[in-house]
């Protein structure tokens, strides 16, 4: 089922939580709402379940506006950030509870549950209670719990944030694969830019209660609408720079950037990602930077080089591949060329 | 949680191997003070009053107790006026806990300090009030008369003066509880698509049973011994309004020790059992507390 969010603004006294927000989750999708933390992403997804009720705007589920429907009836299913499992019901008791109150038959209502521990991996432990379970059981309960209804819309509020590094990773690409399994549309919230990336089909990026961009993992990545989003996707090194016919300067560094063919001279930042930095131990004409290796860490899949652009006073974050860093035989105090594959430019709006 | 907390902190501090030791005269001193403190003021009394009541053996005891006509009414009516009391108890409490915990509202600490209130009262002005509000020359007497309503002098103003005195205990007890809980199991049971009542029987009761339990306890142990109130909507009546305290107090007056004192000991050992149960529950409600402290975790940011 398709979820529409329409001009939706909530406040809560003088906080403004969301400020007229819109998204689209298409059918079958897997979206995640990704933000820092006061950004607006949780309260969004408990107005989709009816838990909270906007001040202005709607939300329709297909072309059926539910707005003023409350959450008992909107048949979605949510997932807690702390589970909210049931303490004093086992953990069949806990998934089969919606079906309880809809006094299913217990025929019914006993298969169902042992078909959905069976699609969490709990089949054994149907008589524990939540106190006796693992962050990760607990988590996989709390979604059992939600599937047990049938619900046209899986809500996830922070779903692995109470977990452990392993558990986390684990629980993510099970979460995928769980999804490609039922196709149920799920929203989830997350304020980790790499769980996003790799689970959801669509990423919502928002901020101080608005979405900053909408897209497909890879189109958010590649193309960042603004600099919000180009530092919040994580690890990224800035440069305050100005622009002018169609060329970025740094220092004695120029690239071209076409987008900003003005003639006067502006302010700019530019945003360079650590892995779309080249080092070399000569400079390549005006599209280099000469920077002093400060430190290097080889512990990973990538070597990590930290420079200093004295000349700028400028820390650079570059990650190059271990071949690559073999093959330049780099250590610290060394002095080297850095250029960009690739940058993207934020020419500050003008204020008059 | 607070209490576990700030233990085990104490714990860890008292460890160190060269502590501080108190001279042996203060310390035993001290303890000298607090044990025959107890047994003069509690141990001795308590025992006293079985040792009265059975003075003249086991059959006088029952006959003073059930071959008396006045005594035996008077035992019925605090178990009628008691479970009434503690029922309207029951509802107030869970109502007025599920206010002050579930809801932020303007006058909430008012309404928390209101309920404590007859707890600072006077039991005897608490009586005073209702027979100002109800009796033959209150405010509501002439109406009630008109009706045929009797209210002071008569059970209605035994179980309306019980309740007020007992008001507290039932809330006082809920509120903690519930705040520690939260309201988080009982939104996932809405979203799961339970109503109101289901919710509150299926989630919310199993959740604050002990600590309900415990408020109960509390809350019959004082019904069945309230005096003041009582005395002053009563108008004692033998064999009409008297409850086994006013009872107590009557047949002390007409030198019946022996019958005082066998009623005497049956409201001693309801406070006897009282306590064995109280210091079972309290550990129940510590156990749902802490648990409620571990599962909800850090309550998390807001967005």
């Amino acid at each position: 089922m398709s979820i529409s969010v329409r001009n939706i603004t909530k406040r809560f006294g003088d906080f403004t939580a969301l400020d007229n927000v819109s998204v689209e989750v298409p059918t079958g999708s897997l979206l995640a709402l990704l933000g820092p933390s006061g950004s607006g992403k949780t309260t969004l997804l408990r107005i989709i379940a009816g838990l909270e009720v906007p001040d202005s705007g709607s939300v329709l589920n297909l072309n059926e506006d539910i707005t003023s429907q409350n959450a008992r009836d909107r048949n979605v299913g949510f997932v807690f950030q702390h589970y909210a499992l049931f303490r004093h019901m086992t953990v069949f008791e806990n998934v089969a509870f919606g079906m309880r109150v809809r006094k299913q038959p217990k025929k019914v209502i006993q298969d169902k549950v042992r078909e959905l521990l069976h699609l969490v991996r709990l089949e054994n432990l149907e008589r524990r209670y939540p106190s006796q379970l693992s962050g990760g059981q607990r988590q996989r309960v709390a979604l059992a719990r939600a599937l047990a209804i049938q619900p046209k819309v899986l809500l996830l509020d922070e779903p692995f944030g109470a977990l452990d590094a392993k558990v986390r990773q684990e629980l993510r690409s099970w979460l995928r694969k769980l999804h490609d399994e039922i196709h149920t549309t799920s929203v989830f919230v997350t304020h980790d830019q790499e769980e996003a990336f790799e689970v959801a089909d669509r990423v919502v990026v928002m901020n101080h209660g608005r979405v900053e961009q909408a897209g497909a993992p890879h189109e958010v990545f590649e193309h960042p609408a603004n600099p919000f989003v180009m530092d919040f996707l994580g690890n990224v090194n800035v440069f305050h720079g100005r622009v002018q016919n169609g060329r970025a300067q740094l220092g004695t560094m120029e690239v071209d950037c076409p987008e900003y063919p003005h003639q006067e001279s502006r302010p700019a930042t530019l945003y360079v990602r650590p892995h779309e930095l080249d080092i070399e131990h000569s400079p390549n004409g005006t599209s280099s930077l000469k920077a002093r290796v400060e430190r290097v860490n080889r512990a990973g899949s990538v070597a990590k080089v930290f420079l200093l652009a004295a000349e700028f006073g400028l820390g650079l974050n570059v990650e190059i591949s271990p071949e690559r860093y073999t093959e330049l035989a780099l250590k610290a105090g060394d002095t080297v060329y850095v250029s960009p594959r690739r940058i993207r430019v934020f020419v500050p709006e003008y204020v008059i | 949680m607070h209490k576990t907390l700030s233990a085990s902190v104490v714990q860890k501090y008292t460890a160190p191997r060269v502590a501080h030791r108190d001279p042996w005269m203060v310390q035993w001193g001290l303890t000298l003070v607090a044990v025959s403190t107890i047994v003069i003021l509690i141990v001795v009394p308590v025992v006293n009053v079985f040792y009265q009541a059975f003075a003249d053996g086991w059959g006088v005891y029952w006959k003073n107790l059930v071959g008396n006509k006045d005594t035996l009414h008077a035992i019925l009516l605090t178990l009628t006026v008691a479970p009434v009391a503690v029922a309207a108890n029951i509802v107030f409490g869970v109502a007025a806990a599920w206010t002050i915990a579930r809801f932020h509202f303007r006058g909430r600490s008012i309404l928390t300090a209101l309920i404590d209130l007859p707890f600072s009262v006077s039991p005897v002005v608490a009586g005073l009030m209702l027979v100002l509000l109800f009796g033959m020359q209150g405010y509501f007497g002439p109406w009630l008369r008109e009706h045929g309503i009797k209210i002071i002098f008569s059970t209605p103003g035994l179980i309306l003066a019980t309740s007020f005195v007992t008001l507290p205990f039932v809330a006082r007890e809920l509120i903690p509880v519930m705040e520690a809980i939260g309201s988080e199991e009982e939104v996932a049971a809405i979203s799961l698509g339970a109503n109101g009542w289901q919710m509150f029987w299926r989630v919310t009761v199993p959740n604050i049973k002990w600590g309900l339990l415990y408020g109960v306890i509390l809350c019959n142990a004082r019904a069945m011994g309230e005096f003041g109130a009582v005395y002053v909507v009563s108008g004692h009546i033998a064999g009409r309004t008297d409850t086994m305290p006013l009872r107590v107090e009557k047949l002390f007056q007409e030198y019946n020790n022996a019958g005082s004192f066998a009623v005497a000991s049956l409201l001693t050992l309801l406070a006897l059992v009282t306590l064995v149960v109280k210091v079972f529950l309290e550990r129940k409600t510590r156990l749902e507390m802490a648990e409620a402290a571990k599962l909800n975790a850090p309550s998390g940011e807001l967005s």
